[in-house]
């Protein structure tokens, strides 16, 4: 396993993902460069958060056309594991990676607080050791969250376990009151009908060390890395 | 020089007094180019030379063992935090700007106040900030609260460093002088920061960064004057800012010191590329040659003085080692960033300013600076009369209230503006890039932040309650220095050092300058006896209305403390139901400047609420035992609200509620709601309660068990249940929103 963070202009989750990254393996991990197309051999890709290109344009729009995409889509396309957080998955929906888009929360303001979020299924990589039954503190950070596809594309994301977390309270209720930010079927984060792309809006990272006092994204990296 | 010389008439239009003038004439040998008064106009204004202020501000401790830079003599303080780290830290204004157009104004202000911290080498890693503001239902303060606050997230969120503390106040002076004071804190390996250094004679010059337009100019001059009907037409000088280039600045500032070839690096705020061309210059006693046309430029066609005085954001300004120029451009090139060599230093110790051949300006770098050539006044002061007006305050002619009416002011407090929670303006903050927010998940009195791969945090405030002040300047702004140390006492913390945003009304007026004059002065007592010395920070006079109403004085204190390990952390939240709940400190009959009196009672004039400084020493020395003891649950200070607010405080956060007795000795009112200073409530199991007496007995400090930790069903006062905590908590929590968006 060798792992990349892809760094953008704007980038600005790329060091607290290395932190946390850097406890799942012995290699050192390796920073992306968004001009370059060489992926140095990195069998996991992840997307940081951040304001890539400052969201000018369309959040992700720009960066979408970066050199190092064209590698990491095909990467993807091959089966390669890619994941985007915030930012990341904003770019992964613009790349045409994951379906839907993220549009500007319903309330029109950035929204930063912890949500508890509820894993969709126990399929795919990055939820298969969670409780389902559970729900998981993890802080949301954005003004473009509102995770939006239409009718079809929602039913394929649901018949074939896509969504991997909706927004929930803290018992598991999973309603528009608790949804910050409008997303359709308060879905948090999807991944590809391959189930080898993932992206989310919340950040586990911010949720995995002990002096935070909330380490529930802790088990988030450790499903994807099958630690127990 | 080819120009003509710009009149009197000229520099007086530009801000400059008639004596100004003629010192510059002095100075020059000859009658000043248009281009040079402007200069001097700028370099001169109260922004940039703190000319009115200097005098009171040199009486300030600056003496410290932490300390590793004077005030005054970087862009911002720096302290030494242990292990090998020092923490860069500096609070500013942007007030004028943000009267006018909040958004940008608020933005630019984040802007800056990070490029003075990154500029010095550290990595900024937290932000906080103060804001003033008139009544919260007005549609001129919603329009700016709604602006402000999108400003600095949209700028601050983008940047990508967590806004993690602040504090917003609600009053009618700041009506139309609303306040924004933005600080930023960073941390650099001890020996590895910057100095805004020029070195020898021969070295390139680079900016780097955004090109320059017309934006901002004039902005300093602009910041010293009274505002007024027509400053709508100052818009011109409120700048522009963009947070993503000022990410990548970030990131190659970062860079380029780590090649080595650094010299010297300094942020281009107010005055532009004059200020920082000749306080480098200054600062090493060398000169610079600056050629204006090569600055790269937005427009074409930039006038000589325009160029000068542009304060165009996300600028930098770097001398490099001679011969080490490629190592630097290839970091721009890697971040594509706007990069030229303006400038050459020299040895003449004049700042000269070409366009092409034309020598456009010549002045010696040393008489535009501050503690050079710059213009320092003794400004006179005397007492205000509103004074009189305190003097009639009596007590006894209040009522006091009776239980019943207890709870109903209870209820209508927790919902002031003041009081309430300010999560409207906060949730719209990251508040958690960067993860080491410690505060997110247990909030105390200071916003608390890792330093990772440490054992340490720290413990970072800004405050200022300037309803005190405005009673009394001296004793206020002790109180504003006490509740800040108080603040990073009670998150278990040790008080290390403070930066200030002095935000006053007009220096020419007399009163205004009694109250500058006494703030200093209380500074400086309460400095000296928590030992914080002042790394620096910012004037900002004229937040006044042509009209001649002055704000509350505001000299906002930001401080800076360190945790020693996580087991001294301090928090907010009662932990245990049946647990205690003691009083540290003495209780008086005081309402003085309380919330309940200005805001309830509709009484503009009383006086400071009771402090003494002792009694804070004494307290902080209690809390200094307590981090890390284990006997106490959770710590709290009394401030606006008083002891009712700090336990409905503790009780909400740690979803729990309570039950509290008075004592008859002490009016209801003031015993619940008042203000008097140098007081905490704490919790603890009830076998602690003797440890703690034997602590407080030790250092002389009051205690009094008021009550129990209860379930979070019930408020109880006197025996008197006056609901859930929910009650409370709705009004508390929602208010401001509720204001702002109806």
């Amino acid at each position: 396993m060798k792992i990349g963070v892809v760094i953008f202009p704007g980038s600005n989750c790329d060091r607290d993902l290395i932190r946390v990254l850097n406890d799942y393996t012995s290699q050192p991990i390796l920073e992306l460069w968004h001009k370059d197309t060489d992926l140095q051999g990195c069998t996991h890709i992840f997307l940081p958060g951040g304001f890539t290109y400052g969201d000018y344009l369309r959040t992700g729009a720009i960066a979408k056309l970066s050199p190092i995409m064209e590698s990491v889509k095909n990467h993807a396309n091959a089966g390669g594991f890619v994941m985007g957080i915030c930012n990341g998955f904003q770019i992964l929906c613009e790349s045409g990676l994951l379906p839907g888009a993220l549009l500007r929360n319903t309330n029109r303001q950035f929204i930063c607080e912890n949500v508890y979020l509820k894993p969709g299924s126990n399929q795919t990589a990055i939820n298969k050791s969670l409780d389902t039954e559970k729900t998981y503190c993890i802080p949301i950070a954005h003004g473009e969250g509102r995770f939006y596809c239409d009718e079809s594309t929602h039913a394929e994301l649901m018949n074939n376990n896509q969504i991997i977390f909706r927004y929930a309270d803290a018992n598991g209720n999973v309603n528009d009151s608790t949804n910050p930010n409008g997303s359709i079927d308060n879905i948090a984060g999807i991944c590809n009908e391959g189930k080898n792309v993932f992206g989310m809006m919340p950040h586990p990272e911010r949720a995995y060390s002990d002096f935070l006092l909330n380490t529930d994204g802790k088990s988030f990296f450790n499903s994807l890395f099958d630690v127990n | 020089m080819q120009h003509q010389p710009a009149t009197i008439d000229q520099a007086k239009q530009l801000g400059l007094l008639e004596e100004e003038y003629h010192k510059i004439c002095d100075i020059l040998g000859r009658q000043p180019n248009f281009t040079e008064v402007s200069i001097f106009s700028v370099m001169w204004s109260e922004h940039c030379s703190y000319k009115n202020s200097i005098v009171w501000l040199k009486t300030l401790p600056k003496e410290g063992t932490k300390m590793l830079a004077e005030a005054g003599e970087e862009n911002a303080g720096l302290v030494d935090i242990g292990g090998g780290l020092a923490c860069c830290f500096k609070i500013e204004s942007h007030n004028h700007p943000s009267a006018i157009e909040p958004y940008q104004g608020a933005a630019t202000g984040v802007g800056g106040i990070n490029r003075d911290i990154f500029s010095m080498g550290a990595r900024p890693i937290a932000q906080l900030n103060s804001l003033r503001f008139g009544n919260i239902n007005s549609d001129r303060t919603k329009w700016l609260v709604k602006g402000v606050v999108k400003g600095i997230g949209d700028y601050g969120n983008a940047f990508g460093i967590p806004t993690v503390g602040g504090e917003v106040y609600f009053d009618d002076c700041y009506e139309q002088n609303n306040l924004v004071n933005a600080m930023s804190v960073g941390i650099v390996e001890v020996g590895k920061s910057v100095s805004a250094a020029a070195g020898p004679a021969g070295n390139p010059v680079y900016i780097f960064g955004s090109a320059t337009g017309k934006d901002g100019i004039h902005g300093a001059a602009f910041a010293s004057k009274d505002m007024s009907e027509d400053s709508i037409n100052d818009l011109p000088s409120v700048q522009v800012g963009d947070p993503f280039w000022e990410k990548l600045i970030l990131e190659a500032t970062m860079e380029i010191i780590e090649t080595g070839a650094v010299v010297g690096m300094q942020d281009m705020g107010a005055a532009g590329i004059t200020c920082s061309t000749s306080e480098m210059s200054a600062k090493t006693g060398v000169g610079m040659d600056v050629w204006l046309d090569k600055v790269p430029m937005r427009q074409a066609d930039m006038k000589s003085w325009e160029l000068l005085l542009s304060e165009s954001q996300e600028r930098m300004l770097v001398v490099v080692e001679k011969g080490k120029e490629k190592l630097l451009e290839a970091v721009f090139e890697k971040w594509d960033l706007t990069y030229a060599q303006i400038a050459m230093v020299t040895d003449t110790g004049r700042v000269r300013y070409f366009m092409g051949d034309v020598l456009e300006a010549d002045i010696p770098a040393e008489s535009l600076v501050l503690g050079g050539g710059a213009p320092v006044y003794h400004r006179t002061w005397k007492e205000p009369q509103y004074f009189k007006e305190i003097e009639k305050f009596n007590l006894s002619d209040i009522a006091d209230v009776s239980l019943s009416e207890a709870k109903e002011v209870a209820m209508q407090l927790s919902s002031l503006p003041n009081i309430a929670s300010k999560k409207w303006i906060y949730r719209q903050y990251d508040s958690m890039v960067g993860t080491i927010n410690e505060s997110t998940n247990l909030p105390s009195d200071a916003a608390v932040v890792k330093i990772l791969d440490t054992e340490k945090s720290l413990a970072l405030t800004v405050d200022c309650n300037s309803r005190y002040i405005y009673a009394d300047p001296s004793k206020g702004t002790q109180i504003a220095v006490a509740e800040a140390a108080r603040n990073i006492r009670c998150s278990g913390g040790v008080p290390t050092a403070i930066t200030n945003c002095l935000n006053f009304g007009n220096p020419y007026n007399e009163e205004v300058y009694f109250q500058f004059k006494n703030a200093i002065e209380g500074m400086g007592i309460a400095c000296r006896k928590f030992d914080t010395p002042v790394t620096g920070g910012n004037v900002s006079f004229y937040n006044q209305s042509t009209s001649g109403l002055a704000v509350y004085p505001t000299p906002t204190i930001g401080m800076v403390g360190i945790i020693e390990s996580p087991n001294h952390r301090l928090s907010i939240p009662f932990q245990t139901k049946g647990a205690a709940i003691v009083l540290l400190g003495k209780p008086e009959n005081d309402l003085g400047s309380s919330q309940y009196l200005a805001k309830l009672k509709n009484i503009e004039y009383s006086p400071c609420p009771s402090f003494d400084l002792d009694a804070e020493y004494r307290l902080h020395q209690v809390l200094g035992n307590l981090a890390g003891a284990s006997v106490v649950e959770s710590v709290h200070d009394i401030s606006e609200g008083g002891l009712f607010v700090a336990c409905l405080e503790s009780a909400m956060s740690g979803n729990l509620g309570f039950d509290i007795c008075t004592d008859k000795q002490y009016r209801l009112d003031s015993y619940l709601f008042g203000e008097s200073q140098s007081r905490v409530v704490v919790s603890l199991a009830a076998e602690k309660v003797q440890a703690l007496e034997a602590i407080c007995s030790n250092h002389g400090v009051p205690m009094l068990r008021i009550g129990t930790v209860t379930a979070a069903d019930s408020v109880i006062v006197n025996g008197e249940n006056w609901g859930n905590v929910n009650t409370f908590a709705h009004g508390y929590s929602h208010s401001i929103g509720t204001a702002l968006e109806s």
